[in-house]
């Protein structure tokens, strides 16, 4: 069920280059039901930035009711929440969407976790859930340049982790796509910028793929129509909500 | 007391808040927030004969106190809309008013026909101001002459009364009241977004896909009450208002302004709770102000001690 709640901020820090993470708490919590859903938030009370920001979820604690999120500063709104300080609220709507399935994989099976940029955070929940059950789980992280890198460390405890970035400043230079190739797998996992998921579906055309997209929303819960993309079904009209149908699809499911 | 109760041509309203169309789809997403039989009426998304799929991605971009979009009418076409999402509906006490939208006069007339038909279908709203259609939609929305045929050809074959959406982007709005009005309109709704634009920092070029969109938010409201304000002194028709509002407050002011119901639309993106929270909200905020019931305060920017609630100056 989706909730809309005033969440406290329980602790935010600058992790990267203008990435921030989040830590949350909320009863919403209780309402994730797989890793890759995102949270709407209200950064302000007032009419400017008038609009929710999506923003995924990276991991969370049911236990402790709390919920981590990483974002990059980015614009008003982000930079308005990148100011917020513990014990300060923010009116959370979620969890909303559907994430990545876990049970597509079985213990044993080796799994690939590829992110680009501000779309690695929600692979990280993935990662943990993955190792959780016994599945042996590799990560590719892209990044633009090193100053922009995030959670290699923490990664890297739950396995194998590449890390490429497109300068050669940090890492392997180039993109994900090339570390891909070189690897065996049973699934793959992805979430970042819609070329990167294209150039991953295209390369992959007989595995196991999930992807997670993004898109400009509006209202987040399927209403407003702003982030639909075309199904695969070829009749022109017939199309999903990133936000309520996604945002994590079945290769092939949607045209990206 | 019922303080909120209203009637208008077709419609018994309980109250006089209900989300306006394009801002909550059929409804079926807010179901999951509150029972929806606590609003007036829902306005639906607009109906086209054919579905359709709209406009290419994005369709959103956000400006200083409001939105822009260029949807492009996505709707799954007149025969799903019949067929499942009216009768989901009807399991609501809630009245339905139908937008019907298309590109052609007879494009307007299949859908006026068939979906007025619907039981919970008490009112259509007539969409000739939809910004983001390249074809259709805008010259019967600019035009006060076919504005008036288009009104009269759906009066025809509509069975329930039909309720016209002026938009705000044009030179006189007045004209184009006086115009549906004398095409047989039983009520107008206004209004919709202000065709805006916002540029890419980095590229220079527009956000939208579509170029242009449509802006709503609270951006809009004093343009709507203004236009509210022309419009209902010039008319005889009931105004169903609407343009960036957000709080009992904004509501009571479209009824100054000359509205007899408010709709609400881009604050339902904001805040999913928004209708009902109003509801229930208006009559202290009415109390407060000394009303009794909220149809007093129609038309109050203007109106002279005695005079009904919608009638020409």
């Amino acid at each position: 069920m989706i909730k809309k709640e005033l969440s406290k901020i329980i602790s935010q820090k600058e992790i990267a280059a203008d990435v921030y993470e989040l830590i949350m708490e909320a009863d919403l919590v209780s309402e994730i039901n797989a890793p890759g859903q995102f949270v709407h938030i209200r950064v302000s009370n007032g009419f400017d930035p008038l609009l929710r920001r999506p923003i995924s979820i990276c991991s969370f604690d049911k236990k402790a009711k709390q919920f981590t999120m990483i974002y990059r500063k980015d614009g008003r709104g982000t930079s308005l929440m990148s100011d917020m300080e513990p014990g300060m609220y923010l009116d959370v709507l979620g969890p909303l969407g559907n994430g990545f399935p876990v049970d597509e994989v079985n213990a044993g099976e080796t799994a690939l976790l590829v992110g680009g940029g501000i779309g690695v955070p929600p692979l990280y929940e993935l990662s943990n859930q993955l190792i959780e059950k016994g599945v042996n789980v590799i990560h590719i992280l892209g990044f633009q340049t090193k100053s922009a890198v995030f959670y290699e460390k923490e990664f890297t405890e739950n396995g194998m982790t590449f890390i490429t970035t497109d300068d050669g400043s940090y890492g392997r230079k180039g993109f994900v796509t090339d570390v891909i190739k070189e690897l065996s797998f049973d699934c793959l996992y992805t979430c970042g910028p819609t070329p990167m998921l294209r150039a991953i579906e295209k390369g992959n055309p007989d595995k196991k793929l999930f992807l997670s997209l993004e898109e400009r929303m509006g209202c987040g819960i399927g209403a407003c129509y702003a982030c639909v993309c075309h199904s695969s079904d070829a009749s022109g009209s017939s199309y999903k909500k990133v936000c309520s149908d996604g945002p994590v699809f079945r290769a092939g499911e949607v045209i990206i | 007391m019922n303080r909120l109760n209203i009637e208008l041509p077709g419609l018994n309203l309980k109250n006089p808040i209900m989300p306006a169309s394009g801002c909550f789809g059929f409804g079926r997403e807010y179901s999951q927030f509150y029972d929806l039989s606590k609003l007036g009426a829902i306005m639906i998304k607009a109906a086209t004969v054919e579905p359709r799929f709209g406009n290419p991605t994005p369709r959103v971009a956000e400006t200083s106190a409001g939105m822009l979009n260029a949807i492009g009418l996505q709707n799954p076409g007149l025969e799903k809309v019949v067929s499942e999402e009216l009768p989901w509906l009807a399991q609501y006490d809630v009245p339905i008013i139908a937008n019907i939208a298309g590109s052609v006069e007879d494009d307007y007339i299949a859908v006026a026909k068939e979906i007025s038909k619907a039981a919970n279908v008490r009112a259509l709203e007539l969409n000739i101001s939809c910004p983001n259609v390249k074809k259709g939609g805008i010259t019967f929305g600019t035009v006060p002459e076919v504005a008036k045929q288009l009104t009269k050809k759906v009066k025809e074959v509509s069975e329930v009364p039909v309720y016209v959406k002026l938009s705000p982007n044009v030179t006189n709005i007045v004209e184009m009241a006086k115009a549906v009005e004398a095409g047989g309109a039983d009520g107008i709704t206004m209004i919709n977004t202000l065709i805006g634009m916002r540029l890419n920092l980095k590229t220079g070029k527009p956000i939208l896909a579509n170029l242009t969109g449509g802006l709503s938010g609270p951006a809009v409201k004093p343009v709507a009450i203004r236009m509210i304000y022309e419009v209902s002194q010039a008319v005889s028709l009931p105004i169903i208002g609407m343009g960036g509002v957000q709080s009992a407050e904004d509501v009571i002011e479209f009824f100054y302004a000359g509205a007899s119901a408010v709709a609400v639309g881009t604050a339902n993106f904001v805040d999913p709770f928004v209708c009902p929270n109003i509801i229930n909200e208006l009559p202290s905020a009415l109390e407060q102000l000394g009303f009794e019931h909220i149809s007093e305060c129609t038309g109050r920017s203007w109106k002279k001690d005695g005079q009904p609630a919608y009638h020409r100056a």
